[in-house]
């Protein structure tokens, strides 16, 4: 499973998406005008993936910004997640917010309220 | 009395100007401007939270530009270039006001100021639940979610201030104020 990493940019995030150790991690800034277009080879590769996984899948997402686009596509990610949850896989995911930041905590909630996996909120100091 | 832009334009860049801008909402415009208005707010020693919500809330304005603003008609004093739209970002007194602006053929404008009017008229709850309802069943396009609207309003906590002036017979003029406290 090939692993795919992508550096963060003014507009997008640090994407490392690694099948042998069974780790996706999002970190920085998404806020591309066309957010289907960047996330659409990471949703494809969770596709990839999903076909051979790994037992155990962490995924880190700690996020500075996001727009309302990418707030649907890591939604679509999340749902892809779900589905190999229900298939028995061990999954977790681990939503970073900076102390204070009242709105990516309510992100983190959205997200809780809509999706049945292991989803842990973790409050990071200033 | 027909619409006069410059009276829009001048009332908007009244308080303490951040940031402005009038033409071609591209995507290296957005780049360029978010990144001034980052600059400015961190240098003025704005607090984390506030700072954060003023640029999220920029994201959405003139990313909403970028995305739904029509080229303006030949007769509009302005660049007639397409996705046009201006955008003001100012201290108001205690407030952050972000204003934006564009033309818009009048026959889209209807579903627009419906969906205006409903967001607006939402609880904070009604709110939440209108949000996570759009989040996690409508389809998104590469233009649009459906949420920007919604996230104005949740992340300032104050209504969306909008007024439609119709410029001529096929064309309107969107004017939009959110206030960040």
């Amino acid at each position: 499973m090939e692993t795919i990493i992508r550096e963060g940019s003014a507009k997008t995030p640090y994407v490392s998406l690694d099948g042998e150790k069974g780790l996706i991690e999002i970190k920085g800034r998404s806020i591309p005008e066309n957010s289907v277009e960047f996330y659409k080879p990471l949703i494809d590769w969770l596709e990839r993936y999903s076909s051979n996984p790994l037992e155990n899948t962490n995924v880190n997402i700690q996020l500075e910004y996001f727009n309302t686009s990418s707030s649907k596509c890591i939604l679509d990610m999340l749902k892809k997640l779900e589905l190999l949850f229900k298939k028995g896989n061990k999954i977790q995911v681990n939503w970073y917010y900076e102390e204070d930041d009242e709105d990516m905590f309510e992100a983190g909630e959205d997200y809780q309220s809509i999706i049945t996996i292991p989803f842990t909120m973790i409050e990071m100091e200033e | 009395m027909a619409f006069d832009l410059n009276q829009w334009y001048f009332q908007k860049i009244s308080g303490d100007i951040i940031y402005k801008y009038s033409g071609t909402v591209s995507s290296e415009k957005i780049t360029e401007s978010l990144n001034e208005v980052e600059n400015s707010l961190r240098t003025s020693k704005v607090k984390f939270q506030k700072r954060k919500k003023v640029y999220n809330v920029l994201v959405e304005c003139i990313q909403n530009l970028h995305h739904h603003a029509d080229t303006p008609p030949l007769s509009a004093e302005v660049d007639i270039v397409p996705k046009f739209g201006i955008f003001v970002i100012a201290k108001d007194h205690s407030f952050y006001r972000i204003s934006t602006g564009n033309f818009l053929k009048t026959e889209r404008l209807i579903g627009i100021e419906d969906r205006l009017k409903m967001i607006n008229s939402l609880s904070d709850e009604d709110l939440v639940v209108v949000y996570r309802d759009i989040l996690n069943n409508e389809e998104s396009t590469s233009k649009s979610t459906g949420l920007g609207l919604l996230d104005m309003i949740r992340k300032t906590g104050n209504k969306l201030e909008y007024y439609i002036y119709v410029h001529d017979d096929k064309y309107s003029f969107l004017s939009l104020d959110v206030y960040i406290s």
